[in-house]
């Protein structure tokens, strides 16, 4: 049913209660490598975020309380300027990432001929790094050599613009090649749910005379509602923490335009070694996080299916 | 009555061989609706790798859309020139390394989360599921400091530890969903034939789950072969690039040779897309066996 079914199954061979230690020794290397090495850094980025911790100034390194977020909130104009521009490329993400994967899981889920292949075509770019996409991207949108000058070739549009050059074609260019990459997993989340439908509930739809449309509204989407919830907040997350393409692509340029959020922090904390502030910057960025997490879970009343 | 009850977590395995191709017969518009959508998708999937294969195996200074005769002229730049040959190499003894811990790790932890049912349960497989919102970059400045104390900057070894803390919590959510998908009555009649529960699982489990330590190990390959956060950050040295790291600075460099661009993105993309087209329908039976569905 669930990930957090926690129901026996092995009811345990002796009928005696005695005390597990199987599990616990099974799941240990796991604790101790998630500790050490995911909550133990969060813990000391929490920390960091109440110091002045600066490499290259080690000799004003020292308590500052809540300094950084002062700082932060009232007197850095790029840390409201990266949000905003995070914000825009979640919604943008998320929001053409679900109509497409949506669609491409209900086609892909059909039963046809090549339906292996297809899949296995159609996903292909979720496997592809953020980087490697960039460099797919930029062969293609080269002015002299990519796709719409080939166009313009065969008459279709207007000559060849360097689309990411221009302030104004920048940003749905960033998108589209991030959408490349993304609906494909998207459409894996949601096939794998679209998998569990069972047959005869659309039989029986059909049967008292619904529709294809009738049957998406009632049947599939009531079905996928959990599913699709929990993947668009898991893309958003993955969204806003996006890194390697919009670094490699744009490099958060021009004149910081495009700088989201992490990349703000990576380039405080390793061009200008600010560990204290970048690590503020981290924990304003987690807590966003968390508290639209929360929120989106409410509003969407998240696994209280009827 | 256990028994039962696992049963609901099995999910349906997908329908492949079930065509029911009598009632589909007539639905004459179901061709287009399904071709036409499914093909522009295509376009827009394949079209970019295309481009990418026709850069890399054309002369330099040619414009001709089908790359004929082909130049291993641009791998020869990349590999042996540009270092490609030792980001390939490094890329690979992490993909391989973290495969390895990951696998292991998720083999153990997933089968504990599947069979036992053990206190704090809830509580760690919910730790699991929040570790999928904590972002890379939150990591950075923590991690940078931990691996310099430890000697860890600049070495796979480090690398793969970042990775397998990564990559490990999906990894394991997964596996446990596979390890539910096998019987548990096989593993019982071979402990009530005098089996203990350890070799009953090498005899009996685990062969069944050799599909889904493919599936988990290669997610584990390909997250750690495309990671490029924590390798940009922790590797600066030249010697201990990865792919990605070696093609961004490419990016920066390649502003004329986009024939040595994309031979390195086709180095850098095969081995990750052959895995990946071989395992995917994995990954769909692993998530529909649960995974995700709150």
């Amino acid at each position: 049913m669930t990930a957090l079914d926690t129901r026996p199954v092995i009811p345990g061979p002796p009928r005696r209660r005695r005390r597990q230690w199987a599990p616990y020794a099974l799941i240990a290397p796991t604790v101790a490598v998630l500790a050490a090495f995911l909550l133990y850094p969060i813990g000391s980025v929490v920390y960091y975020s109440l110091q002045r911790y600066n490499v290259t100034q080690p000799w004003k390194n020292g308590f500052a309380g809540l300094d950084n977020f002062r700082k932060m909130l009232t007197d850095d104009p790029l840390f409201w300027q990266s949000l905003l521009f995070s914000t825009k490329w979640v919604v943008a993400q998320v929001g053409l990432q679900l109509l497409l994967g949506l669609a491409l899981a209900l086609i892909i889920n059909e039963t046809f001929v090549g339906r292996g292949l297809a899949r296995s075509l159609v996903f292909s770019p979720w496997a592809v790094s953020g980087v490697l996409t960039t460099g797919i991207w930029i062969l293609l949108y080269n002015p002299s050599t990519g796709i719409f000058q080939e166009l313009a070739n065969l008459g279709i549009g207007d000559h060849g613009t360097s689309v990411l050059g221009d302030p104004s074609t920048v940003f749905p260019a960033t998108v589209v090649a991030e959408l490349w990459r993304g609906v494909p997993f998207f459409a894996i989340l949601l096939l794998a749910d679209l998998q569990t439908i069972p047959k005869d509930l659309y039989e029986a739809a059909s049967v008292d005379g619904a529709n294809r449309w009738r049957r998406f509204l009632s049947v599939t989407l009531p079905h996928l509602r959990d599913a699709i919830v929990l993947s668009t907040l898991l893309r958003a997350v993955w969204e806003f923490n996006n890194v390697d393409l919009i670094y490699t692509l744009t490099g958060g340029g021009p004149a910081n335009q495009t700088t989201t959020l992490p990349l703000y922090v990576a380039r405080k904390a390793v061009d200008s070694h600010d560990f204290g502030y970048g690590s503020a910057l981290t924990v304003a960025g987690f807590v966003i996080l968390l508290f639209f997490s929360i929120l989106y879970l409410r509003l969407s009343k998240f696994g209280s299916r009827a | 009555m256990t028994e039962t009850l696992v049963r609901e977590t099995v999910a349906e395995p997908p329908n492949r061989a079930a065509p029911p191709r009598r009632k589909r017969r007539e639905d004459p518009g179901r061709g287009w609706r399904l071709y036409l959508p499914l093909g522009l998708y295509l376009l827009f999937t394949l079209v970019p790798f295309y481009w990418m294969l026709v850069f890399a195996f054309r002369p330099t200074g040619s414009t001709a859309l089908v790359p004929w005769p082909i130049t291993f002229e641009h791998f020869d730049t990349v590999w042996n020139d540009l270092g490609f040959g030792l980001f390939f190499r490094n890329s690979l003894l992490i993909g391989v390394g973290t495969l390895g811990v990951v696998s292991v790790l998720a083999l153990a932890g997933g089968y504990a989360l599947a069979r036992f049912r053990f206190r704090g349960q809830r509580l760690f497989l919910l730790a699991l599921l929040c570790t999928q919102f904590i972002p890379g970059a939150m990591m950075l400045i923590p991690l940078f400091v931990i691996f310099k104390g430890a000697g860890l900057l600049n070495s796979l070894t480090g690398l793969v530890v970042a990775d397998t803390a990564f990559q490990l919590p999906l990894a394991l959510i997964l596996m446990s969903g596979f390890v539910r998908n096998v019987p548990v009555e096989l593993e019982e009649a071979a402990m009530v034939d005098g089996c203990t529960r350890l070799r009953a699982f090498f005899a009996i489990t685990l062969p069944q789950l050799r599909p889904a330590l493919v599936a988990v190990g290669s997610f584990a390959f390909i997250g750690a072969w495309n990671n490029f956060l924590f390798a940009l950050m922790f590797a600066s040295r030249q010697d201990k690039f990865t792919l990605p790291v070696g093609l961004s600075y490419a990016l920066g460099e390649f502003n004329t040779d986009f024939g040595a661009l994309a031979a390195g993105g086709v180095v850098a993309a095969v081995p990750v897309v052959l895995v990946f087209a071989v395992v995917q329908r994995f990954l769909v039976q692993g998530l529909s066996a649960g995974a995700v569905k709150g």
